[in-house]
């Protein structure tokens, strides 16, 4: 990892409080540090210092040489200085007065609507407006009013007369995104939030600007109205819809799950998450899908209880000489575990692939001698991708395949970040990365300063050729269980099948994900999604990822906690696998007593889930 | 008392087709810039400075200091931006120079630009007058064609190109930060400072920014030196200046004189108060400046004798009221302007003047309550020396003062419409209003 040198201190007082950061930093920071807040709404830690709210105040009597400064200061925009005094709202009946004084302002325009507002409860304005603001308003007038709401895409709904005109939204949009298609357009008060005619707000991280308005004037077209803040349950988990590993935090309102915001995670997204993760959201507990197994008899499929289908799963393995496992790329890995033990342990078969597809023959072998087992530590990471003077991207799209990969590349370009990319046409993601276009891995120089980022795509032969460069390298497959099971161990191994050979042969499959295609011979189907159950002679529905805890290791080889939302009718995989193994492992018995000691997963009539 | 008017800047402004570069080339035009461009940039920035020449856009920074903050030793180009958006109400002394004889200005780009390392120099014109800037870029055209623009400038090797740029016709484009993002294609909004534009200014480069005024003194300093410049005007305030007189006075126009000169000496040039009439109220230097009252007429207009009163020489735009006029209603239509002008950036400013406003209209109609006039000032108070630039300080000041000045009038807001404690067409200029 690369550090950069410890930064030079400054020590400053504030209100009273002697304390010592980093030089640069600006007073608000400084005072967090020491658990001062300050009312803020365009402040916001990852963005570009603005100082337009006026909100953060602050009385600095002594700027460090001597001399004071008449008038309160924004504490967003000044940096500290050696021997700097600060008198924050505390201590200081001036900043407390104009602080008050801006609230009051912010609020004569602002509708007061919080009883129907989605952000009612969880509101940076209307906590401030507690907190630092008067009880009452001396303003009688007219407020402004507009035709609501504007919608800015199929997902943003706009209600422009709550906005406060921090440009949160549009700073995110343009310096973290780099979509810079929102903007304030109009002037005084009339100025709002806007979009280009003919040039949509086309961004995958647009959902990022209804977390980080600080008041209820974005809003998602999904979630408005369906929930008040202070009735949801909040659950700190683990993106399922890429390797990236972003955390996030699911709210869910007795086990419904109802909206998903990023998590706070310095290390790896940020505090921001792709629309994919925030808008799709997994299905769970109390949503409808099939969850009784099924049998195929007489050529069709019929319910069964689970003992029946796992004794007939049970049987038809036994009875298969040759058996195989494909667990699927988008397990938690301790599920991609149970499967590795299911395979070697129970079955004792060498044919197990994660993968839903082969296109290259030697893959498998690069993943297990180079990735398989890598600690995060040799890993490359987040971090050294901000910080790196080169970064190559191989068979790799970064906003697709993991797109707070693209955030950090972003971020990079501002600290000095040279993107090239093997690839033959440009792209709008390679030109927001400024990316410089070469035809070969050749060309593009790879030293002991470049980290080259290779996607799924990415032909083991180059991979080799990677490997053994100079260069730092990480391989970032598309789905979120691929290392995990890749270091369960999930690949053919000494005359193992791989995924295709595995479903063009005549032999007994286990199948973990309903993306893996149907095969040849007797199928033992574990299903997360519900989906069709042909091509299966056994089909098990099993938990989603919302119904069961585990982990996720993400392209860093960071694990990522999945966290339980509600555990539904239906039992993990690992836990099917493990009755499976159970009744393999007994003696022979006849017909389908074989079951008994299975419990019936359906739960009684009526039970609580839990909220 | 009286003055004698010292015209240089105004000199030819009478002449029959006077901003034709042939006339201006007749009365001696461009022999400032060849002195210039035979001395060494640092001498030219020396003798500025030596000049005492203070910015005429408001503030009153000194000239040649203002230049010599540009780090030279900065690889990106320096650029020169004159602001020609003079919007303030009032102000109306840049545009008729820039119709009369736009080629002072531009010998005064040639000469600044040189004193800085400047290879671009750019006029921002305020979007309104169309006019303004054709015939500004006529006159451009006419240097290019002279030969006193473009390449290697009569044969000096020194390189310069003007561009005339347009605005889009809004009062915080003055600002110079605003400016600055106006003129590189964005949203004229204040930037955040640091950085200064002198360090990072137009396109993140050294930018100088001086008012036209500031720049078209520029030929006369070279011409008749320093010491000529500083032979006029008070101790710190040097030189001479362009007073716009607008209003009840029986001559409104431009009147140049040296700075210091007082209102009454001012008014005695413009033929007094129109007839009949008597001063009510006056702005030094448009409305962001506090206003005056007959008590304040022999105070020196120049920058410290008006921050002494309480007040600022600003554009030195005097705006004159007579006794016609209601308080109330001037003040209501400056803060419709501030309200309309606020670019929205910062709270205090965008939602204050939306406010200050409305607690006005509620006053200029009689219907106001008990406590509005201090509610009026407390609003101030929550907006002054809060705002993200200073456009709101100006529209705070001309509410502050009025109201320090003529209190009872503001609460006659309370019971009786403006209109009627002072009919509007009396005051009217040219519809039958004067007696
Ligand atoms: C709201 C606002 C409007 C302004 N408008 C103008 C203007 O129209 N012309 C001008 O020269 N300066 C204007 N200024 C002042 C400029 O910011 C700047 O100080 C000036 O152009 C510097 O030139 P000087 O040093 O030659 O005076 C304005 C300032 C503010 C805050
Ligand atoms: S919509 Fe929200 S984030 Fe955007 S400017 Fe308005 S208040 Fe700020
Ligand atoms: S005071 Fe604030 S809102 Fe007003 S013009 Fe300046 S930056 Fe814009």
């Amino acid at each position: 990892m690369s550090e950069t040198a410890p930064a030079e201190l400054v020590t400053l007082t504030i209100d009273g409080i002697e304390v010592s950061v980093p030089k640069g930093t600006t007073v608000i920071r400084a005072a967090e540090s020491i658990g001062i807040a300050i009312p803020r709404f365009c402040d916001h830690p990852l963005l570009a210092p603005r100082g337009s709210c006026r909100m953060c105040l602050v009385e600095i009597p002594d700027a460090g040489n001597g001399r004071g400064f008449p008038a309160p200061q924004t504490s967003c925009t000044m940096a500290v200085a050696p021997g700097m005094v600060v008198q924050t709202q505390l201590t200081s009946p001036k900043a407390k007065a104009a602080q008050e004084g801006i609230m009051e302002l912010l609020l004569i325009n602002h509708p007061l609507d919080c009883p129907i507002c989605d952000k009612g409860g969880e509101c940076p304005l209307q906590n401030q407006a507690m907190s630092a603001g008067r009880a009452e308003s001396r303003f009688d007038g007219v407020k402004r009013r507009y035709e609501k709401p504007v919608k800015i895409t199929d997902r943003l709904l706009l209600d422009r007369e709550r906005c406060v005109l921090c440009a949160r939204c549009t700073r995110f949009a343009e310096e973290i995104a780099g979509d810079p298609f929102i903007s304030l357009a109009e002037r005084g008060a009339y100025q709002q939030v806007g979009s280009y005619p003919g040039e949509p707000f086309d961004s995958v991280f647009s959902g990022n600007v209804v977390q980080i308005c600080p008041v209820g004037a974005f809003t998602a077209a999904d979630y408005r109205f369906n929930a008040r803040p202070f009735d949801l349950v909040s659950v700190d988990t683990t993106c399922e819809q890429c390797a990236a590993g972003c955390s996030l935090r699911a709210d869910h309102r007795h086990g419904s799950l109802r909206r998903r915001l990023a998590g706070v995670n310095p290390e790896v997204n940020e505090e921001w998450n792709c629309d994919r993760g925030r808008f799709h959201l997994p299905l769970g507990a109390t949503d409808d899908r099939p969850l009784t197994p099924l049998l195929k008899d007489g050529g069709a499929m019929r319910e069964a209880s689970w003992p029946e289908a796992l004794a007939a799963a049970a049987a038809g393995l036994r009875k298969a000489l040759k058996t195989g496992v494909l667990p699927g790329p988008r397990q938690t890995a301790e599920n991609a575990a149970a499967f590795a033990a299911f395979a070697r342990d129970t079955l004792g078969t060498p044919s197990i692939d994660y993968r839903v597809r082969v296109k290259d023959e030697n893959q498998a072998a690069f993943l297990l001698e180079q990735v398989k087992g890598k600690a995060l530590a040799e890993s490359v990471q987040y971090r050294d991708l901000e910080n790196a003077a080169k970064v190559v991207l191989v068979d790799f799209d970064p906003e697709a395949d993991a797109p707070i990969v693209f955030l950090r590349l972003f971020k990079g370009l501002r600290k000095g970040l040279k993107v090239v990319a093997v690839a033959a046409e440009p792209s709008r993601t390679l030109a927001k990365l400024k990316a410089e276009l070469v035809e070969t891995l050749e060309d593009a120089a790879l030293d002991e300063n470049t980290i080259v980022l290779a996607g799924e795509r990415c032909a083991s032969e180059t991979l080799r050729q990677i490997a053994t460069s100079p260069a730092r390298w990480a391989w970032i497959p598309n789905d979120v269980g691929a290392i995990g099971a890749i270091d369960a161990g999930c690949l053919p191994g000494e005359g193992g099948l791989d995924v295709e050979r595995m479903l063009n042969a005549s032999m007994a499959l286990v199948v973990g994900d309903d993306a893996v295609e149907a095969g040849m011979g007797f199928t033992v189907r574990l299903s997360d999604l519900g989906d069709d159950a042909a091509g299966a002679d056994v089909w098990l529905p099993v938990a989603t990822v919302t119904e069961q805890s585990g982990t996720f290791l993400n392209w860093e080889h960071r694990r990522g906690s999945v966290g339980l939302i509600a555990k539904g009718r239906v039992p993990a995989a690992a836990e099917v696998l493990a009755h499976l193994a159970g009744l393999l492992a007994a003696p022979e018995t006849a017909g389908s007593e074989a079951g008994e000691g299975i419990p019936d997963f359906e739960p009684a009539e009526g039970e609580e889930v839990s909220a | 008392m009286s003055v004698v008017p010292t015209p240089v800047l105004t000199a030819n402004w009478g002449q029959e087709r006077s901003w034709k570069l042939k006339k201006y080339l007749a009365g001696g035009g461009f022999k400032a810039a060849k002195k210039a461009l035979g001395l060494s940039p640092e001498e030219v920035m020396g003798i500025v400075k030596d000049s005492g020449l203070r910015g005429r856009g408001g503030a009153g920074f000194p000239t040649g200091v203002k230049w010599s903050f540009v780090p030279q030793d900065n690889p990106n180009p320096k650029y020169l931006v004159v602001n020609a958006d003079e919007s303030e109400p009032g102000t109306c002394k840049d545009m008729p120079l820039l119709l009369a004889s736009p080629h002072t200005l531009l010998e005064g780009i040639v000469i600044s630009s040189y004193a800085i390392h400047c290879h671009t120099a750019f006029v921002y014109v305020r979007g309104e007058v169309a006019h303004v800037a054709r015939r500004l870029q006529g006159a451009v055209a006419e240097l290019y064609e002279a030969g006193w623009l473009g390449k290697d400038i009569q044969g000096s090797g020194f390189d310069l190109d003007i561009i005339v740029h347009s605005g889009a016709g809004a009062y915080i484009c003055g600002e110079e930060t605003a400016l600055l993002d106006s003129l590189e294609g964005r949203r004229g909004q204040p930037r955040l400072r640091p950085p200064f534009p002198a360090v990072a200014g137009l396109y993140a480069s050294p930018t100088v920014i001086n008012n036209v005024e500031s720049i078209a003194t520029v030929p006369s300093i070279l011409r008749n030196g320093a010491e000529w410049f500083q032979s006029m005007g008070t101790e710190k305030s040097k030189g001479f200046t362009i007073y716009s007189l607008s209003g009840h006075v029986a001559n409104p126009g431009q009147y140049e004189a040296p700075l210091g000169t007082t209102f009454a000496e001012l008014l005695e040039l413009a033929g007094g108060i129109r007839a009949g009439h008597e001063l009510k109220f006056f702005t030094p230097g448009g409305s962001s400046t506090p206003i005056l009252t007959p008590a304040d007429v022999d105070l020196p207009l120049d920058y410290e004798g008006m921050v002494g009163a309480g007040t600022m020489l600003g554009t030195k735009a005097l705006q004159v009221f007579d006794e016609t006029t209601s308080i109330v209603r001037t003040t209501l239509r400056w803060s419709e302007f501030y309200k309309h002008e606020s670019c929205g950036k910062c709270t205090p400013c965008r939602e204050g003047t939306w406010w200050l406003v409305q607690l006005l209209k509620k006053l200029e109609a009689g219907q106001g309550q008990e406590g509005d006039v201090d509610k009026l000032l407390a609003v101030c108070d929550d907006i002054n020396g809060l705002s993200f630039c200073a456009l709101a300080g100006g529209a705070v000041a001309c509410v502050t003062s009025a109201v320090k000045h003529f209190r009872p009038e503001f609460e006659l807001g309370y019971t009786t419409p403006a209109w009627e404690a002072y009919p509007y067409e009396r005051s009217a200029l040219f519809a039958g209003g004067a007696k």
